[in-house]
């Protein structure tokens, strides 16, 4: 794979791949948010426990299908999201994330971006079945839009690889083997 | 490497991750491991008989011509080819832009249309492409599940307008050993006017493969696939095929690729093939061995993997290229790394331009199983406790990478 280039990682993404904090799944959240696509090789959940009076996030969780900074920068996002409002978790930017990180390389800043998609969708989701508070923007925003944007390459590439394998089941009968 | 995005410390990097007290380095994809012969000939390349610049005239000069055309020999001798064949560049990169760009630019009046396969090295894809801009046309035929050229849709493609067909004999990332024979009597029955190009860097000591008797026109090959040093390529050029030289300077003694000859690096480039073909049997069967290992215990002890590419002999010795579903490629690599364990993965994480390999594309697989994918590749130097130290290490470094994940079986 000589088009492979191994990218240079600040430490800290090492040290957060190694140990990252608040991974794994949460059993009953308050709400919840999946962002990112396995066609793009980049998917986050988000896990989210409120405070219903203060509306204080008291719990934030992550899961990550993808890279070391995908990892790092979900890890990062929930650290900082934990203790906040929901408020204030929404005003969490992908640059505070990457700057926590000590920046990200060039192209890994979409994971960042991806970890703030998945945030605000938590959130945004939260409110579904509540009145909409005024500091919730009506329309998305460009980290919502991005999530939004890999997933409906998804969408493309699955009709994509579902149109590919018809025509090989024609040619071909019979399954694959490992 | 971009020195822009270099901002953070690499040393601290380093520190961070630590020596594994254990390495075994299975990533001679990217970057060989070198014979020590071959770095023995280059040091003496170096201080005593190569340091010259092969075309001046003096003593030195001299004794570099000499190093350099007693190389060459050994080379032509590997490659069943005349020394006068042989085009040196600094990689097999540089070889297959030469080879393709090259004789684009002296093609005759109607023939405008390059044909190369679906799974081709990115070194061949971006060239071709390249020339769609001076009215090219490139097409890219299809490889079955396993990686072997489609000989009809081959054969449908080449006609009196195809200036070049270009396949790898063995794949780069698959390891998929194509039937070359084949290949060139069906362009040579159709059209002989078409030119042929291998891209023989995965080949070259490897599979057989003798260039005066295939009746190939082009054949690129790499030093440091073969464990020779990084820095030293070349380009077969059959006799009476027309090139013209890609890039513009003062031409050494050969009449392709300007500058000065590498001689050190030719030397240990020539050390290695001797190497390689003087041990062939031995070498050859051993990688193999270490190879169908490499293969077995990973699928063997890990759930949900698929083997890409083919098994037995239509499958490169050196070659294990396994998918890990549920499993993203670059973190599994980094969770071996940490281990003490070198590979590559066909992730779009872990390229920048964020694709994933468009060779496992090519042979249907899904995105996420591309997402998943790991290279190894096995060498003459590797022995049997270190694949069991690797076969040791992967069920873990695979779960760890699974528990992060939302994304499982079954879901």
């Amino acid at each position: 794979m000589s088009s492979r280039i191994p990218l240079a990682y600040n430490p800290k993404v090492l040290e957060l791949f190694r140990n990252p904090k608040n991974l794994g799944k949460m059993e009953n959240p308050d709400a919840e948010a999946l962002a990112g696509s396995l066609a793009c090789g980049d998917m986050v959940a988000v896990y989210l426990r409120i405070d219903k009076q203060t509306q204080v996030i008291t719990e934030a969780m992550f899961e990550s299908y993808g890279c070391a900074a995908n990892i790092a920068a979900s890890s990062v996002m929930t650290v900082m999201a934990k203790g906040k409002t929901l408020e204030d978790a929404w005003k969490i930017s992908w640059k505070d994330i990457s700057d926590d990180l000590g920046t990200l390389p060039v192209v890994k800043s979409h994971c960042g971006i991806l970890a703030v998609g998945a945030l605000r969708r938590a959130i945004r989701n939260y409110f579904k079945d509540k009145p909409a508070p005024a500091w919730l923007p009506e329309k998305p925003t460009p980290d919502e839009r991005h999530a939004v944007e890999e997933e409906r390459l998804l969408e493309v590439l699955t009709k994509r690889a579902k149109r590919l394998e018809a025509e090989l089941n024609e040619e071909s009968p019979g399954g694959e083997k490992g | 490497m971009i020195y822009s995005d270099m901002t953070r410390d690499i040393r601290a990097l380093l520190d961070s991750h630590g020596i594994p007290p254990k390495e075994v380095y299975l990533d001679s994809e990217n970057s060989g491991m070198v014979f020590p012969e071959a770095l023995d000939a280059m040091r003496a390349a170096y201080l005593e008989s190569g340091q010259g610049h092969p075309s001046i005239t003096h003593r030195k000069g001299w004794e570099a011509y000499e190093t350099l055309y007693t190389s060459t020999l050994e080379l032509a001798g590997a490659m069943h080819c005349k020394p006068d064949e042989i085009a040196y560049t600094h990689s097999g990169t540089e070889a297959n832009n030469l080879a393709i760009a090259g004789l684009a630019r002296a093609a005759p009046e109607g023939r405008k249309k390059i044909v190369i396969s679906a799974i081709e090295h990115l070194s061949v894809v971006f060239p071709a492409e390249a020339l769609k801009e001076q009215g090219f046309s490139v097409v890219k035929v299809p490889v079955d599940r396993e990686g072997f050229v489609d000989l009809d849709s081959l054969a449908r493609e080449v006609n009196k307008e195809t200036l070049l067909v270009s396949i790898a004999p063995v794949n780069h990332e698959i390891g998929t050993v194509q039937n070359v024979r084949a290949i060139i009597d069906l362009v040579r029955d159709r059209d002989p006017g078409i030119k042929v190009h291998l891209d023989a860097c995965d080949a070259f000591c490897k599979v057989p493969l003798d260039l005066e008797a295939s009746g190939v026109d082009l054949a690129s090959f790499s030093s440091h696939k073969i464990y020779g040093p990084k820095g030293a390529g070349a380009l077969y050029v059959r006799e009476g095929i027309e090139l013209k030289p890609i890039i513009q300077g003062q031409l050494s003694t050969q009449k392709l690729w300007a500058g000065v000859e590498n001689v050190p690096a030719i030397v240990g480039f020539s050390t290695a093939a001797t190497l390689m073909q003087g041990h062939a049997g031995e070498y050859i069967s051993r990688m193999t061995g270490l190879r169908d290992r490499l293969i077995n215990g990973i699928l063997e002890t890990v759930d949900d993997t698929l083997l890409n590419g083919p098994r037995g002999a239509g499958r490169s010795p050196d070659n294990a290229n396994i998918s890990v579903l549920y499993c993203e490629g670059e973190a599994l690599t980094i969770e071996l790394s940490l281990k003490g364990v070198y590979v590559s993965s066909g992730s779009a994480c872990s390229s920048r331009i964020l694709e994933p390999s468009h060779v496992l594309l090519a042979i249907h697989r899904k995105y996420e199983e591309a997402h998943g994918s790991i290279l190894m590749k096995t060498t003459p130097f590797h022995t049997e406790e270190e694949i069991g130290y690797v076969l040791s290490c992967f069920p873990e470094a695979v779960n760890r990478i699974r528990s992060l994940s939302p994304f499982k079986r079954g879901g």
